[in-house]
Order: structure tokens, then sequence, then C-alpha cells
């Protein structure tokens, strides 16, 4: 396709979306009579509603029946899938890696977003300070994934003019300049799990900053005044005034990064390809469906992808409505 | 409010925000009296900003520098090259100017689409009357939590169905549906924030719903859909994997960071390539943070369990 070619799509495609909701509107205005109301609301919700039944709970349903299926979808097997999901060591591997995500990075990246919080809370370069730490939110996990790997990049020690060749990767260069054998960091089981981790850290922790620097900030300044006349020091300060202050949106925070971290796709696929021992259940869950062509185990992981997610969405929505109505 | 309250009690309020800043300055030299904490803080914001700015310095060196020293030592002896850029951006068989192409067109529609329908169904669900109402909402907000893992395998098979796969149009309907049920509850909630008064006086000048819809609520939910806008451009942007489903065969449809993530995988240790490769896909949301970071933050925190 040429440049011209994919703009002529794309103006197409506008044109058409446009022409349709104009008719739509159009009609819908027109209507009159007792019926208008209904009319109306029709116009405006059955485009919605059709996408959404065609293209989300049709195809949740349809994966849901798949997951009793053998991988080409033909034969009944019944839980057969589930129970290779649950046994099979390879996969019992993904979960084990899918809970260590989802156990370390929420309090990690929570934790290190609150004490920073805490650390610039008033100072006079605040904004920039935040931006500096919100930055990689803004960076997509390709993106991060491929600065990770730069860091983490190992090249095997050649001799070369009677010199031995530098490491380029920064991680690598500390392990020599700390007098250590650089690793090949990447492949080296179990840690690199560790290390793709620390990548979601990386990016979350400016999250985390976030919304907890705003939950500080609503603390009612006479408390902390208050506290600070009684001689309250910033050790003691911290744990029984902000701590006990902010503990809806710490909730919040460490819940939605639960649920970030449990559908981690990019990071694993972009760094190993869910090699060496790394993958996660969504990553799992494109190789089995898109690689192996195993659409039973593929759906299963994707049904166990939304039994694991949907308890914590369900807690974060109604921790959320506290912190909103406060 | 504090200051509201006492402007009411006869003070001006300007010396209570006077008062106020000066507070505000003296627990400032407070934070600054403690030296750990500012190390503390100075160190995390180091380690947070290494990691991009190494591979920035690293896509302006030579390819052989690259190759054989590290990036720090591009200060002692300085080197600098815009080579990488034009040749990742317009060199060999797929350049990746041809991906940002790419990436800009998915874009477009995408956040386009999902605005104008959610708009439309949060406006009914908020101010218009009609059976079902309340269960067709609580529906469509329960649809959040379904990861969008779940429908990737069906709606692949009806898109190879119907002879649509693999084309720009299965992945601008893809994220338009992925969106519209967080798009739907985001635009409600601050649709029901704007006063009932204003709705009916217009309803009694016999305005209907869409001169309402038109005229007053466009105008005044401005923010709240911005918000919304320029999160689902970054997630649009950032995304790979409905991409790689939907997208991920072809050339002429793989939005940048398909194309990013093919490179680390075929050519991963040719780092000044990846290195500017990274970076042109990183611009465009660089761009959006620093101008418009305040409907950044808001769009990105109020999305945040989207996926």
């Amino acid at each position: 396709m040429t440049l011209l070619d994919k703009i002529l799509q794309l103006g197409v495609a506008v044109a058409i979306f446009a022409a349709v909701m104009a008719l739509v509107l159009l009609l819908a205005d027109r209507a009159r009579g007792r019926r208008a109301e209904f009319v109306q609301s029709a116009a405006f919700l059955v485009p919605t509603v059709l996408l959404l039944l065609v293209g989300l709970i049709w195809p949740a349903l349809r994966t849901l029946y798949q997951s009793f299926f053998n991988r080409s979808s033909v034969s009944f097997v019944g839980l057969d899938n589930y129970i290779r999901v649950f046994t099979q060591p390879e996969l019992l591997l993904v979960l084990r890696n899918t809970a260590l995500w989802v156990v370390i990075t929420p309090i990690l990246a929570t934790a290190i977003g609150l004490v920073y919080a805490v650390l610039i809370d008033r100072s006079r370069v605040e904004a920039f300070a935040k931006a500096l730490i919100f930055l990689p939110m803004a960076i997509s996990f390709v993106g991060a994934s491929v600065i990770w790997k730069f860091l983490y990049d190992y090249k095997q020690v050649r001799i070369v003019d009677g010199e031995p060749t530098e490491q380029i990767g920064l991680v690598n260069q500390f392990i020599v300049w700390l007098g250590g054998d650089p690793q090949n960091l990447i492949i080296n089981e179990p840690w690199n799990t560790f290390l793709l981790i620390i990548v979601m850290i990386w990016i979350q922790a400016g999250f985390a900053m976030t919304v907890l620097s705003a939950a500080i900030k609503a603390i009612p300044d006479d408390i902390v005044e208050a506290a600070r006349l009684d001689g309250v020091g910033a050790f003691r300060m911290f744990f029984s005034i902000t701590l006990p202050s902010i503990r809806p949106a710490l909730v919040v925070v460490l819940t939605t990064i639960s649920i970030g971290v449990l559908k981690v796709f990019d990071i694993v696929r972009t760094m190993t390809g869910g090699q060496f021992g790394t993958s996660v259940v969504a990553n799992e869950f494109y190789d089995q469906s898109f690689q192996s062509s195993d659409l039973g185990v593929g759906s299963t992981l994707a049904i166990v992808l939304f039994a694991l997610v949907m308890p914590i969405v369900i807690y974060n929505v109604r921790q959320m409505r506290k912190v909103d109505s406060q | 409010m504090t200051v509201l309250d006492s402007a009411a009690a006869g003070v001006p309020a300007t010396d209570l925000v006077r008062v106020a800043t000066e507070k505000r300055a003296t627990t400032a030299k407070k934070g600054l009296t403690s030296p750990w904490a500012s190390i503390a803080a100075i160190v995390i914001a180091v380690l947070w900003t290494i990691p991009t700015f190494g591979l920035f310095v690293t896509s302006f060196r030579p390819e052989a520098d690259t190759r054989t020293t590290g990036w720090w030592t591009a200060f002692t002896e300085p080197s600098f090259t815009f080579d990488n850029y034009t040749e990742v951006l317009f060199g060999g068989q797929s350049p990746l100017s041809n991906y940002f192409v790419n990436s800009v067109i998915i874009a477009i529609p995408s956040v386009l689409i999902p605005i104008v329908l959610a708009t439309l169904a949060a406006y009914a669900f908020a101010w218009m009357r009609f059976p079902g109402r309340d269960f067709l909402f609580v529906a469509v907000f329960a649809l959040q939590i379904v990861p969008l893992q779940v429908a990737l395998i069906p709606l692949l098979e009806i898109y190879v169905s119907t002879g649509l796969s693999n084309s720009y149009w299965t992945v601008w309907i893809s994220h338009s549906i992925f969106a519209l049920p967080l798009a739907i509850f985001l635009l409600h909630n601050s649709m029901r924030d704007i006063p009932v008064e204003l709705v009916e006086a217009a309803r009694v000048d016999g305005a209907g719903h869409v001169r309402i819809f038109t005229t007053i609520m466009l105008p005044l939910m401005k923010p709240a859909i911005a918000a919304f806008a320029v999160f689902q451009f970054l997630w649009v942007w950032n995304d790979l994997l409905v991409a790689l489903t939907f997208a991920g065969g072809t050339r002429d449809v793989a939005p940048l960071t398909v194309r990013v993530a093919e490179l680390t995988g075929s050519r991963g240790s040719d780092y000044y390539l990846l290195a500017a490769g990274a970076f042109v896909s990183i611009i465009v949301p660089l761009i959006v943070f620093l101008s418009l970071q305040r409907f950044f933050v808001r769009g990105l925190l109020a999305g945040s369990v989207k996926g």
C-alpha cells in the first residue's frame, strides 16, 4: 500500500462513520410522539450495544465454550485443558511466574512510589521531580523493554589487542567495576523473571506516586500541624498519621497495579518471548493460541486470566467508590 | 472550602491564601533541612532516569562505538551522529517511517469512534428514560472486568471469515470495541455532574435530545472527553497485543510497537538501530505527556484498570 492508499482508507473510514452517525442523529431528531424517547434512546445506544454484543460478549462466551474443546475446537474434552494448565510442568511454571509478578510488583512499586511521594511533598522542585518518575508511564511497554534489555545486555568477554572487551550494558559494567564476572542476565533462570519484574516496577511506580501524592495532600493540615506541635517526629508522623489517612488510596493503587500485572504481555514478549522460563499467563495465552494454534489451552488460559482478574477488579471498584465518596 | 467559609465570615480570602502559602513555604524549608530525605529522593530520581537516558545517548552514537563501548564513554570521547535515525526511519526493506504512518492511521479512528459512540451512550444512560436502562448500564459497567484476551480468538475467527483480517478495519473496530465499556463509564460519570436544571430548561424551551446533546452536553463535556481521548490515544499508540493479533502479519498495517518488538527479536544486538527505533516510537507519547500533562495524568489514572 502506498501512503496515498492509506490516507484514502482513513478518509473513507472516517467519512462512513461520520455519515452513519449524522444520519442516525438526524432520524432520531425527527422522531415525534409518544414513542419518541424510546426511538431516540435506541438511536443513541444501538451502535454501541451491537458492537459490545458482537465484539465482547459473544467472543467471551465462545472462548469459554472453546476451553472445553480440543486444540482445533472439534471434539469435546471436558476439563482436560484445565487439568493440563494446573498439572503440566511448563504451564505450572507459567502460573508460578505469574504469582511472583503479582505479589512482588504491586508491593515494591507502591512502596517506592509512596516513599518518593512523601520525600518530595512540598519541596520546591516537586512538579519536576514528579515528572521524572511519571515519565516511564508515557513510554510503551515495548519501548521500556528495549530500554531495559539494553541495560541488561551481556557481551562475552574476548581479548582484543591484549585488552579484554568492554560491556555495553550498564548492569554488567557495574558488576565488572565491582570486580565480578559479567553474566548473561536475561537467560539466567530463575533470576531473569525478577529482572523483567523490575521493568514493570519502573513503569508503575509513577502511577503509585501520583495517586498517593494526591492522597497525602488531602490529609487535613490541622491534623499534621497538631501532631507537629506535639513534637511527633518524621517517622512517627509517617506511620501513625500519613499511612492510616491514605489507606483507601493505598488499596486502590495496590489492586490497580495487580490487575495490570496479571495482564502483562508486552514486556515478556519483547524481552524474552517467554523463553528461558519467563513466560506468564498472558504471554502463554498468546503463544498457545496463535503460535501453537492450540485453541483449547489458549482459551483456557484466557478464562483463567479472567478468573484471576475478576475478584481484584470487583474489590478495586468498591474501594474506588470509598475513596471517591470521602 | 476553608477559604470560602472564612471569606463568608468576613476575612478577605486573599489574606488567607497568603497565610496558607507562607505556611507551605515554612514546611517546604523543613523538608529541605533533612539532607537524608533529599539524598534518597535524588537517588530514586536518578535510578528512574538513567535507563532512558542511556538508550537516548546510544541512539546518537556511531554504530561501531555502540558495539564496543558503553554509552557512558560518550562523555569522555564524544562522537555523535544522526545516521541511526536516518537508517532506521528510511533505510532498508521495511523502514520505520512506514510503521509510523500506520500507527497514526490506526490511532485516529480508534480514538474518534469510541468517543462518539460512548458520549452518545453515556447521554442515553444519564438523561433518557427507556425500559431496561439500569440493567443495560450495569451490564456495560460489568464488561470492564473482561480482559481483552478473552475476546481475541473468536474475534479473529470472525475477521478471517469476513475476509477483513490484516487490514486497518479490524484494528480500528477492535480498539473501538475494547474502549467502549470504560469510555461509557467515565463519560457517564462526568455527564451526571452537569446540573439537571440546564437540561430541564432546554427541554422547556422545546429542545429535543439531539439538540441538548450537541449544543449543551458536548461543549460542557470537553475536559472529560479530552482526558479520555489522551488516554485512549496513548493506549492505542502503545498497544502491542491487539496490533499483533489483528495486524501482525502485514507490513502494510502493523504499527510501530509491532515492528520495534520484532526488531528486538531479529536484530537483538544492534542497539544503534534499536535505540533509534525505540525513540521514534516513544517521541509522540512523550510530546503528549509534556504538552498535555494535566489531561494525561487524569486520563491515565481514570483508565488504569483497562485491558
